[in-house]
């Protein structure tokens, strides 16, 4: 991988000759928003009636979990987490995934990064807000979720700060509000951009209040950059740790397959791995609806799938150091455990995970694939559902089949399991498809810098 | 309030070219203004080093003691509950929602210090007036320089901006 200081190749530079002038990125990126009638939006407008109609399969499916109780679910007295968890799990691994790839990419000096960044940390976004509903529905009286929050109450009394569940509720808060900011500060001068663009009185009004009035001063170049550079130091800490919390939910606990201490890094490269795909997602729909196929290049989709690759090669190591682990420490329920996975209940799964998860992304060895952005999109969906799939086996094996043998017992999932995971979906794909016609999904004043960087080679 | 010349480029190199002209040639740089960050320009202006890293620091570790200091407080004084001999004071449990929001309270002093720094939100400004000033966030650039008091003086830094390659150069007082 080239940062933009040594290119020299045409074949190295991450944008194509149709987006190579500053005017040009301002017009490819600003176009879906101030210049809406140079297309029709049909798919646009489909995507979101399917998405809407999905997210109010998640509306009712939560009012009814409200009024019915957590036993809607096909969660039994033995697997008390099913779904809600799993998919929590799932979700805030994709919403890790923005900040840890915008942040690790702008202090590693990746410049390529300028046209995936912004949709990354969108997707972190709406992840990690989708994410911090699931623990809240899961709990058996979601109206008091408040008291996870230190507040003066009649009561007097104080959340417990040594559970894991306290954890997660700082964990999440923080880095949403932490990858707001993130977010907002590296949007204020594309913001700008688009208040002196706007054609529209209100547009121009509503763009220039969220731009601050902004005006691309030097002085306040360089404090800006001073302050994304220190908040993507802070970023990269922040979301290990997150992660690592989800995983201590597990490992602090005394079950067997759970109780590990390679949990936090083995679930913050999980996160990577399934949030890495959803980016690859994502940038293959951006770059064909919103017309940006100069600035998000068959490059772009190579070096993803390159880290695909080699986060791959991770999980498989992990995979392979839980059952080194479970053989070598020699006890008995977790040596049961790793065997049942392989040949009991739920060994379907398991199999399918192990292949997506492992096997699939090796077809990224080949160049071909790799340059083929529907291949590379294919296998990332693949990769996607094996991450999902990881995610609810590490909950349904270690519960199903934990040290007491009279308490193993099967989970079946019901209806309304598989409706709020696709209503969850659905809300994530209509949260996206707005922000794709509100805010600009390529951040233009780092394309522009990029292509000053290049063009000075 | 002071009296500005402000003159526009298109190309930053030949921008960054005249303000070392400028600087050499002893007209005091007021600020540039580029649709993105342009190298070597806050050395230039002499931005070079900035407090906002040590305002983050400390906004995080204040935020940090006082989590920290309401877990302490409320588990070993106010509310304390002894769960299967664990000790009250739990340091290694909670040392995560000190660690977490204290992140959080760096991120956010740092936004406060970067608009109060920049003096930002300000919706309007002088320079807002210029006619092709809305370039400035697209494709040109601007340099403005503290006008000379001098009329004869203001005319030759006029003619000087424009030989250096400026389209236009503007007078304007903020």
């Amino acid at each position: 991988m080239s940062t933009a200081a040594d290119i020299t190749r045409e074949a190295e530079r991450w944008t194509q000759a149709s987006g190579r002038s500053l005017e040009a990125v301002n017009d490819i990126v600003s176009a879906p928003l101030i210049d809406r009638d140079r297309w029709s939006w049909r798919a646009w407008w489909i995507s979101v009636v399917i998405s809407l109609a999905l997210t109010v399969v998640m509306l009712v499916t939560i009012l009814w979990l409200f009024d019915k109780g957590i036993g809607i679910f096909g969660n039994n007295t033995t697997v008390v987490w099913g779904f809600p968890i799993a998919n929590y799990v799932w979700w805030i691994g994709i919403g890790n995934a923005g900040t840890l790839i915008s942040s690790m990419l702008l202090l590693l000096r990746q410049h390529w990064r300028a046209s995936i960044n912004r949709l990354a940390e969108a997707m972190t976004l709406f992840a990690a807000a989708i994410a911090g509903i699931f623990p809240i529905l899961h709990l058996g009286r979601p109206l008091y979720f408040y008291w996870l929050a230190p507040y003066p109450n009649t009561m007097s009394i104080w959340p417990q700060w040594r559970s894991a569940l306290i954890w997660d509720f700082w964990a999440i808060s923080s880095y949403l509000l932490f990858s707001l900011l993130f977010w907002y500060i590296g949007l204020v001068p594309d913001l700008a951009t688009l208040r002196d663009r706007a054609k529209s009185p209100v547009a121009r009004a509503l763009f220039g209040i969220f731009a601050l009035g902004w005006r691309g001063s030097a002085r306040h170049w360089h404090t800006l950059h001073v302050y994304h550079t220190t908040m993507a130091c802070l970023g990269v800490p922040l979301v290990i740790s997150l992660h690592s919390v989800v995983g201590l939910d597990f490992a602090a606990s005394l079950m067997p397959g759970w109780s590990e201490t390679i949990f936090p890094p083995y679930f913050v490269v999980g996160a990577m791995y399934s949030g890495f795909t959803t980016v690859i997602l994502l940038s293959a729909a951006v770059r064909w609806g919103l017309r940006m196929q100069a600035l998000i290049t068959v490059e772009h989709f190579e070096v993803m799938a390159k880290i695909l690759l080699a986060a791959s090669v991770i999980m498989a190591l992990s995979y392979a150091t839980e059952w080194f682990s479970a053989w070598y420490g020699g006890e008995a329920a977790e040596r049961r455990l790793v065997a049942f996975e392989f040949t009991g209940d739920y060994r379907v799964l398991y199999w399918c995970m192990l292949f997506f998860n492992c096997a699939i992304a090796h077809l990224f060895w080949f160049p071909s694939v790799r340059r083929n952005i529907a291949a590379v999109v294919i296998i990332g969906i693949l990769i996607n559902v094996g991450m999902w799939l990881e995610r609810l086996l590490i909950v349904l094996n270690t519960l199903s089949h934990s040290y007491a043998v009279g308490m193993w017992r099967v989970f079946s999932p019901t209806i309304w399991d598989f409706l709020l995971l696709f209503g969850s979906l659905g809300f994530f794909a209509f949260l996206y498809l707005v922000f794709c016609r509100v805010v600009p999904v390529v951040s233009m004043h780092e394309t522009r810098r990029l292509l000053s960087t290049e063009a000075k080679q | 309030m002071s009296a500005m010349l402000v003159a526009d480029f298109r190309d930053a190199g030949v921008l960054v070219k005249a303000s070392h002209w400028a600087k050499a040639a002893g007209y005091p740089l007021a600020d540039a203004f580029s649709p993105f960050p342009l190298e070597g320009m806050p050395e230039l202006l002499g931005e070079t080093s900035t407090r906002l890293r040590l305002w983050m620091f400390i906004g995080g570790m204040t935020v940090a003691a006082l989590a920290y200091g309401t877990e302490f407080w409320s588990a070993v004084y106010n509310f304390p509950i002894d769960s299967g001999g664990r000790p009250l004071h739990s340091w290694p449990a909670f040392m995560l929602f000190p660690f977490a929001v204290g992140i959080f309270g760096a991120a956010l002093t740092g936004f406060i210090g970067l608009l109060v720094k920049c003096g930002l939100p300000r919706l309007h400004h002088p320079l807002f007036d210029i006619n092709g000033f809305e370039r400035v966030t697209q494709d040109h650039f601007m340099l403005a320089l503290h006008a000379p008091q001098a009329e004869n003086d203001k005319r030759t830094a006029v003619a000087w901006l424009k030989q250096a390659g400026a389209d236009t150069v503007w007078e304007l007082e903020w």
